[in-house]
C-alpha cells in the first residue's frame, strides 16, 4: 500500500543526521525496521533523550507532516479518536423543522462526515498525505484507555459504530513514547518494536553539543561529554539529560567559558542537576580538594 | 578473510531460521517471555537487516523480543553465545587472524618508534612479540584509544596467556582470571596516569583536581572496554569449543526482579539497586492511582449539581467524593545481621522510597541488640546514604553480635512496646535463625493483640524454613502472615498488598 520510505539504515542515519538528529546503529535500524513492516514504533528511556525529537525529526526528514496526541489521564474516546459534533446535529434537526425531511434523511445525514469531529488518531488515518503519528507519553493514560490504541496500532484502522470501518489511506509511522511510570501493558507492547533510547555515549553526546550549540570550540564540547559522563556514573536522584547538557554547554557559551574549571562546573550545576542532594555530590566531586568544597557546597550564600 | 562458520550460514535462508528459533528456546528459559508473534516479527526482521550488520541486526532483533529494557542484558548474553560466531569478521581463525593482526601490530609498533618508544624490531607480528613488547603495544594502544589495536591485542592476549584447551571443564572466569593477570591492568592504569601528568607537566601545565579526574574516568572507561573485548574473545571461543547450548546454559542468569537476595553477587547487587529506583516510582504512581480512582466515595452534591446546568438542570452525571482511605502506620523492624542484610536494607529503601504512602514510618533495626533509626531517614533526600548510616551507625550489637530475636524483641516491647497502637502495621524483616536462643514469642503475639497488621518477611527459600535453627513457625503463629521474599518481584507483590 505504502511504498518503503527508506533506502537502507544507512540512509535513515544521514537522513537524521541532516536535520541534527545523531541517531546511533539501535535508533536508525529500528526506524529502517519500523517502515519495512510497518509496525509502530514505541520509544522508551529516561526523560529529556530525545524521544519526542525522534518522531520529530524523522517527520522533518521524511517531509511528512507530525499529528500529535499529548496523552494525560482521563484521555478517553472524544479526545483521541473522534467525537460527533452534537451540537452541530442539533441544529441540524431544529433546521429543518420536520417538515420536508423525512426522519430517515435526517438521520442519514446526522452520521455523516459532515458532523465528525476528527482527533489526532483518526486524522492520522484518514490523511491522504503521509503523515507521522506521534502518541506521547502514553504511560500516562490508565490501563483500560490503551485498549483505544490497539486497532489503530495493529491493523491501523478505525471502527466507528454509525460509519463503519475506516481504514488508513496510507500507512503512518507511528512513535509512542513513555517515560516508564507504569508497566504498559502485553497487548500494546506485542504491537510495536520496542526502542529503548538510553544516555549516549561520550562520542556521540560530543557530537550533539557540537551540533546543537552554535559555535562552540571542540575542546569545550569535549569537556561538557565528559564531564557529564562522570556525573552519570555517581548514584543521583537523577542523571543529567541531553538537554540538560545541552542547556549547561549553553550556558557555558553564555558565560565566555573556554575551559572548565572545579569552579564553573561547581557553581553551574544548578542547570546539570534538579536535586539539591545531587548538587552537593556532585560539587563534592569535582572539587577533590577540601576547601573547594567548603567553597561552593550549595545552600545560602 | 575466509569464514570458518558452517558454510550454510553465510546465504542465511533455513540454517539462519534454525538458529534463530534455538535463540529463542533459550531466551525463554532465561526467563524472557517472548511471545509467538514476537517470534514472527522477528522472522519478518531479519529479512530487511543483513547479519554482517551486526550492532543494527542485534537492535532489530531486540526491538522485536525484548520489551523490558530490565532484560537487556539477558538478551546480550545469549545473543552474543548465539551469533558470536557469524559473519565475516567474527569467525575464530588463528591463520587468518594472525595477518591482519601482524600488520596491526607492525604498524603500531613501527609508530612506537618512531615515537621514541622502546619496541625493538618492527618485524614478526603477533606471535613473535614478547610480552613485554604485547604490554608496551598494549599501554600505546590504550593511550591513543586505538579501538581496532586494542581488539588485536585483546585476542592475542587470550591466545597467548588464557592457556584455553579444548573440552578443558573450566569456566569463563577462570581464563578471564587468567588472562588479566597476564596483563596487569591496574598496573597499566597507573602508568597512564603517570604519563598523562608527565606531559602535562612538560607541556608547563599541572592538571587540574578535576582534569585528573575526568582523565582517569577516560582510561577506566578504555580500560573496561578492554576487559569486556577479551571477556567477549573469550566467549567465543568457548562457544566454538563447546558448542552454543552448552554455553547459553552455563552463562544463563536469573534476570534482575528473580534474583535472590541472600545469594547476589557485588554486581547483581548494583543491578537490583538500579531496578529499585524505577521500580520504586512505579510502585508509588500504582499506588497513588489506585487511591485516586477507588469510585466507591458518597455523592458529591455540591459538584453533581454542577454538572447538572450542562444538561439543564438534569442531574445526568452523578460526581462521588473520592474516599480518602486511611494511610497505614508502618513500623519496620529489620534483622541487619551479615546474612540478611542485604534484604533488610532493600525493603528499607523500598519502604522510605514509598513513604507518602504511608502516615507514619519508623524502623527498627537489630542484631542481638535493638535500636530506633527513624531519625536516620528524616530529612533526607538520598535513602542510599541513610541505609547507609543505618548500617554503620547504628546501636545493635548488645553481647556477640549474632543474632538474637528474643532479646531484640523483649527490649523492642519494653522501650517501644506501648506505642503500638491500632492503626500499626508491623513488619518483621529475617530469616528468624536465632542461634538456638529463647524466642521469646510472646512478645510478637502481644504485637499482634495490638497492631492492625503484623507481618513476617523471611528471606529465605518455604523449604528452608523451621530447619536448623529457624523458627519463624514459632512467630509466625502469632503474625497475621509470613511471606517468602527473595527476589524484587516478590518484594514488590507485598509491598503493594501493603498499601
Amino acid at each position: 500500500m505504502t511504498d518503503p520510505r527508506f533506502e537502507s539504515v544507512a540512509a535513515v542515519r544521514e537522513g537524521l543526521r541532516k536535520v541534527d538528529y545523531l541517531s546511533d546503529e539501535g535508533i536508525a535500524g529500528i526506524v529502517y525496521l519500523a517502515d519495512r513492516l510497518q509496525k509502530p514504533i514505541l520509544v522508551e528511556g529516561p526523560a529529556g533523550t530525545g524521544k519526542t525529537q525522534l518522531a520529530k525529526s524523522v517527520a522533518e526528514m521524511t517531509g511528512a507532516r507530525l499529528i500529535r496526541l499529548q496523552c494525560y489521564e482521563g484521555l478517553d474516546e472524544a479526545k483521541a479518536l473522534y467525537e460527533w459534533n452534537y451540537k452541530k446535529q442539533l441544529l441540524r434537526i431544529q433546521a429543518t423543522g420536520g417538515e420536508n425531511d423525512s426522519w430517515s434523511d435526517v438521520e442519514e445525514d446526522l452520521f455523516s462526515d459532515e458532523f465528525l469531529m476528527e482527533r489526532p488518531l483518526l486524522e492520522a488515518i484518514r490523511a491522504e498525505e503521509p503523515v507521522v503519528l506521534l502518541i506521547d507519553e502514553v504511560d500516562r493514560v490508565e490501563v483500560e484507555t490503551e485498549a483505544l490504541l490497539l486497532e489503530i496500532l495493529s491493523d491501523y484502522q478505525v471502527s466507528i459504530p454509525e460509519l463503519g470501518t475506516v481504514t488508513a489511506r496510507q500507512i503512518p509511522l507511528v512513535f509512542l513514547t513513555s517515560n516508564n511510570t507504569r508497566e504498559l501493558s502485553e497487548a500494546l507492547k506485542r504491537r510495536c518494536l520496542f526502542l529503548h533510547v538510553d544516555y549516549p555515549d561520550m562520542e556521540r553526546e560530543k557530537e550533539i553539543v557540537l551540533t546543537k550549540v552554535p559555535d562552540i570550540t571542540d575542546n569545550l564540547a569535549d569537556q561538557v561529554a565528559r564531564i557529564v559522563r562522570s556525573l552519570r556514573q555517581l548514584e543521583l536522584k537523577k542523571s543529567p539529560s541531553v538537554s540538560e547538557t545541552l542547556d549547561w554547554a549553553n550556558t557555558l557559551m553564555l558565560l565566555g567559558v573556554e575551559q572548565i574549571d572545579a569552579e564553573t562546573a561547581s557553581s553551574t550545576a544548578n542547570i546539570l542537576l534538579k536535586y539539591q542532594s545531587d548538587i552537593a555530590k556532585a560539587v563534592r566531586e569535582f572539587a577533590t580538594d577540601k576547601q573547594g568544597a567548603r567553597q561552593f557546597a550549595p545552600g545560602p550564600k | 578473510m575466509t569464514d570458518t562458520a558452517e558454510p550454510g550460514v553465510r546465504t542465511a535462508g533455513e540454517p539462519l531460521l534454525d538458529l534463530l528459533n534455538g535463540f529463542i528456546v533459550e531466551l525463554r528459559e532465561a526467563g524472557l517471555p517472548v511471545s509467538l508473534t514476537e517470534n514472527l516479527d522477528a522472522m519478518a526482521a531479519i529479512e530487511h537487516i543483513p547479519l554482517e550488520e551486526r550492532e543494527t541486526f542485534k537492535y532489530a532483533l531486540a526491538a522485536t523480543l525484548v520489551k523490558n529494557n530490565a532484560h537487556w542484558r539477558s538478551f546480550e548474553t545469549v545473543f552474543e553465545v548465539y551469533f558470536s560466531l557469524r559473519g565475516a569478521k567474527y569467525g575464530i581463525d588463528d591463520d587468518t587472524l594472525d595477518p591482519d593482526l601482524a600488520e596491526l601490530l607492525d604498524d603500531a609498533d613501527n609508530q612506537g618508534q618512531g615515537d621514541g618508544g622502546s619496541g625493538q624490531s618492527g618485524q614478526g607480528g603477533g606471535d613473535a612479540l614478547t610480552p613485554e613488547e604485547l604490554q608496551q603495544l598494549l599501554y600505546q594502544a590504550m593511550m591513543k584509544g586505538d579501538e581496532a589495536l586494542m581488539r588485536a591485542i585483546a585476542r592475542q592476549a587470550v591466545k597467548r596467556f588464557a592457556g584455553m584447551e579444548p573440552g578443558r571443564p573450566v569456566g569463563g572466569t577462570y581464563y578471564l582470571y587468567r588472562t588479566l593477570r597476564n596483563l596487569d591492568l591496574d598496573g597499566l592504569l597507573e602508568k597512564m596516569m603517570d604519563q598523562r601528568r608527565q606531559s602535562a607537566d612538560d607541556a608547563g601545565e599541572s592538571l587540574s583536581a578535576l582534569e585528573e579526574r575526568l582523565e582517569k574516568d577516560e582510561y577506566e572507561h578504555r580500560v573496561e572496554a578492554l576487559k569486556k573485548e577479551i571477556e567477549a574473545e573469550i566467549r567465543r571461543r568457548l562457544v566454538a569449543d563447546r558448542g552454543v547450548e552448552a554455553m547459553a546454559k552455563t552463562l544463563r542468569k536469573p534476570l534482575p526482579e528473580d534474583v535472590d537476595f541472600m545469594h547476589a553477587s557485588r554486581e547483581e547487587m548494583v543491578g537490583l539497586r538500579k531496578a529499585l529506583i524505577p521500580l520504586t516510582r512505579r510502585l508509588a504512581v500504582r499506588l497513588a492511582r489506585k487511591r485516586r480512582h477507588n469510585r466507591k466515595g458518597p455523592l458529591d452534591f455540591r459538584r453533581t449539581v454542577r454538572a447538572s446546568l450542562s444538561y439543564g438542570g438534569v442531574p445526568a452525571e452523578p460526581k462521588f467524593r473520592h474516599p480518602k482511605p486511611h494511610k497505614p502506620e508502618i513500623f519496620v523492624i529489620a534483622d541487619i545481621s551479615g546474612s540478611v542484610a542485604a534484604f533488610a536494607r532493600f525493603t528499607l529503601m523500598l519502604v522510605y522510597a514509598i513513604s507518602g504512602q504511608f502516615s507514619k514510618v519508623r524502623s527498627f533495626v537489630f542484631i542481638d541488640g535493638i535500636d530506633e533509626v527513624t531519625s536516620y531517614f528524616e530529612g533526607v533526600e538520598d535513602v542510599t546514604e541513610a541505609v547507609h548510616r543505618v548500617n554503620t551507625e547504628a546501636d545493635v550489637v548488645w553481647v556477640d553480635g549474632h543474632s538474637d530475636y528474643g532479646h531484640a524483641f523483649e527490649v523492642f516491647h519494653n522501650k517501644w512496646g506501648k506505642e503500638i497502637g491500632p492503626k500499626t502495621t508491623v513488619i518483621i524483616l529475617g530469616d528468624a535463625r536465632n542461634n538456638y536462643h529463647a524466642s521469646q514469642s510472646w512478645v510478637i503475639k502481644e504485637m499482634q493483640h495490638k497492631a492492625r497488621h503484623v507481618y513476617w518477611l523471611n528471606p529465605e527459600p518455604k523449604s528452608y524454613w523451621d530447619t536448623g535453627d529457624s523458627i519463624v513457625g514459632d512467630y509466625g503463629a502469632h503474625c497475621d502472615d509470613v511471606f517468602e521474599c527473595r527476589n524484587l518481584r516478590q518484594l514488590e507483590r507485598f509491598v503493594e498488598h501493603l498499601a
